[in-house]
């Protein structure tokens, strides 16, 4: 298992957790990256605003990957734009492009993700692109020079676990690069499973920031991915379509 | 006038690092953006507001 590393873009990590720091106390930001293993954590950018003195950048410990969303954009052009300047606030050069044109169901754009890739990658970006899963714009991603693909598991936010779980498996049996299994994961047994079907990583953010016992819940999830991981690697049992098979010698006793 | 981060103000003819220096902005921890282009750290003191330019400040916030 040591020498299992997830590799992205070039980047080598031990963790396949990647824990978003959305819609919770910056304070319990620490505490969660810990009990998470977590090597990346996903921020955001916003217009800064002039009376918050505070920065999240300080409650997040160091040699932790920064993973800057593109949330907000609206089409390719905005994530260009916000990714640059997400580079430009000097933490590295992931990026993960996340496009929304609908803000009921927040889905993710998958043409205009497709375009951003595209141009962001030529920048020399690390680029992680969240996605409706769709095998044809998983290929369309593959060659636009993405590092990673990021196919939702359910609707953002949702806590609905794996309901697009067939696509994402036709990803993970034909996509050459890691998939990352992105919104809608909310207990660990939805992890477990998605690691167990050969996903390279999970991101969770909601599943977390809505638990009763935040860093708890971190640190569940933690297990339940590396279960899930040493599953695949393993290589899972085979199911039989019908009967039984005992586990233990046929060899009658007690009877003739 | 000058649209930063959606609010017009009076600030043509400032550079950008003069019109920081009347905000609380840390300078370590933002980004800017004029018209669609990135302006590095560095341009700060030589990029010269100019009336009806737009401009945003950004910094990290906590996402998933």
């Amino acid at each position: 298992m040591n020498n299992d590393k997830l590799i992205i873009g070039g980047h080598e990590f031990n963790s396949r957790f990647i824990l978003g720091s959305g819609k919770y106390s910056m304070k319990l930001i620490e505490a969660a990256v810990k009990d998470a293993g977590a090597e990346i954590i996903t921020l955001a950018v916003r217009r800064a605003n002039t009376k918050e003195q505070e920065s999240i950048l300080d409650y997040i410990p160091e040699g932790i990957t920064l993973l800057p969303n593109t949330s907000g954009a609206r089409n390719a052009e905005e994530a260009v734009r916000i990714a640059r300047l997400a580079r430009e606030l000097g933490c590295g050069n992931f990026v993960k492009i996340e496009i929304m044109r609908d803000s009921k169901y927040l889905l993710p754009d998958n043409q205009e993700t497709i375009k951003a890739t595209e141009i962001l990658a030529n920048e020399g970006f690390v680029v992680m692109p969240y996605m409706y899963p769709d095998l044809n714009v998983a290929r369309d991603l593959v060659n636009a020079g993405a590092a990673s693909v990021m196919p939702l598991a359910s609707p953002i936010g949702s806590n609905k676990g794996l309901a697009t779980k067939e696509f994402i498996q036709i990803l993970i049996d034909e996509i050459d690069l890691p998939i990352i299994v992105d919104a809608g994961i909310g207990r660990p047994s939805q992890a477990c499973e998605a690691m167990e079907m050969g996903a390279a990583a999970i991101m969770a953010n909601t599943a977390l920031a809505t638990a009763g016992d935040l860093p708890m819940m971190a640190s569940a999830f933690k297990n339940a991915i590396e279960a899930g991981r040493k599953a695949y690697l393993a290589g899972l049992g085979r199911v039989l379509t019908r009967g039984a098979s005992a586990s233990d010698p046929l060899t009658g006793f007690l009877r003739d | 006038m000058v649209k930063i981060n959606g609010e017009k103000l009076d600030v043509a003819g400032k550079t950008i690092a003069e019109y920081l220096a009347t905000t609380k902005y840390d300078p370590k921890r933002i980004a800017v953006e004029r018209n669609g282009d990135i302006v590095p750290k560095a341009q700060y003191p030589d990029t010269v507001l100019e009336d009806g330019d737009s401009v945003e400040v950004v910094s990290f916030v906590g996402g998933g």
